[in-house]
C-alpha cells in the first residue's frame, strides 16, 4: 500500500475501508489491527496509535455483546475513513445503544464490591480518543463514532 | 481468535530472602481468561503475603481482561496482600492508572525493580 504521507494536505481524499465482522469475542482484533495499520500509514504517533487500538477493541466488544448478544450470526460492521486531518471509526450493531451516562470507574467501589469490576470499556473509549459519538437508532441499529486527529494541534 | 491465556507460578526470593509469588501471564488477557488468572492467583500458598504480576509476556489486555485483574486485587486487599505488578507497555501503564488499579497495584518497569519493591 502506497503511503499517504506522500501527498500533501490537499491531496489527500477521503479514503474509506470496512469490515464485517461476526459477533464472536475475539474478532474486535481485526478491526484493532485494522485501524492501527491505518493510523500508522497516516503517521500517527505510536501512542495514538496505541489508544486508537484500545478505543477500537472496546467498540466492537460493546457491539459484540451488548448490540448485538454474542450471536455470531449478526455482523457488527466497521467503517474506517480517513481524510486530510482525522481518522473516523464508525462501529455499527442491531442493539438499542446506549441509553445512560458514561461514569468513570470508582475503583474503591470495585474493591469493595459495590461496583460491577467490568464496564469500564466506554469510559476508556471516552478518555482514548478526541471524539465520541453514541448514536442510537432503533430498530435499524446503533453505532459509535470515535474520531482521532492526526494532529491534535489542528483539531 | 484470540490467543489463550497461560499463567506460570514461580516462588523467588529476594535480596533480602523475602519470599514473593511471582504470576507470569502469557497470551492475552481478555473475559476468557478468568479461570486462568484466578485459578493460578488461588492456588498460592497459604499465607502467600508477596505477589508480583508480571505483565511481559501479554500480547493483549481489554477492559474485561483488567476486570478480572481487579478481582484478584480485590481478594489480596482482603488478606492485605501486597501486590506488584512489572511488563505493563506504556499505554497499559496510562489504562491502569485511568482506571485506578494504580491505587492497588504498584507498577515497577522490570523485575528487578519489582522485586526489590519488597526488601
Amino acid at each position: 500500500m502506497k503511503t499517504d504521507k506522500s501527498l500533501s494536505v490537499e491531496q489527500r481524499k477521503e479514503q474509506r475501508v470496512e469490515l464485517r465482522l461476526p459477533s464472536k469475542l475475539g474478532f474486535e482484533k481485526i478491526a484493532m489491527q485494522t485501524a492501527a495499520s491505518y493510523a500508522a500509514i497516516l503517521g500517527l504517533a505510536p501512542d495514538r496509535v496505541e489508544d486508537l487500538k484500545t478505543a477500537v477493541a472496546e467498540a466492537c466488544i460493546n457491539a459484540i455483546e451488548h448490540g448485538n448478544h454474542g450471536d455470531e450470526k449478526v455482523v457488527v460492521g466497521v467503517i474506517l475513513t480517513i481524510d486530510h486531518r482525522r481518522l473516523e471509526v464508525k462501529v455499527l450493531d442491531h442493539g438499542s445503544g446506549i441509553t445512560h451516562a458514561v461514569l468513570p470507574p470508582d475503583i474503591d467501589k470495585k474493591m469493595l464490591g459495590e461496583e460491577d469490576p467490568r464496564g469500564m470499556g466506554m469510559f476508556l473509549i471516552e478518555a482514548l480518543v478526541d471524539e465520541v459519538e453514541w448514536v442510537s437508532n432503533p430498530p435499524e441499529g446503533s453505532y459509535a463514532r470515535l474520531v482521532i486527529y492526526l494532529d491534535r494541534e489542528k483539531r | 481468535m484470540q490467543s489463550e491465556t497461560s499463567v506460570k507460578v514461580e516462588q523467588l526470593k529476594t535480596a533480602a530472602a523475602a519470599q514473593v509469588a511471582v504470576l507470569r501471564f502469557h497470551g492475552d488477557i481478555t473475559s476468557t481468561s478468568k479461570a486462568a488468572v484466578l485459578d493460578a492467583y488461588r492456588g498460592l500458598p497459604a499465607g502467600t503475603g508477596r505477589i508480583v504480576l508480571d505483565f511481559s509476556k501479554v500480547d493483549y489486555l481489554n477492559s474485561s481482561g483488567i476486570a478480572i485483574l481487579i478481582q484478584l486485587l480485590m481478594e489480596g486487599h482482603k488478606t492485605s496482600q501486597s501486590i506488584h505488578s512489572f511488563g505493563l507497555s506504556a499505554h497499559f501503564q496510562k489504562v491502569f492508572a485511568m482506571v485506578g488499579i494504580t491505587k492497588y497495584t504498584h507498577l515497577y518497569p522490570d523485575e528487578p525493580t519489582a522485586l526489590a519493591s519488597f526488601a
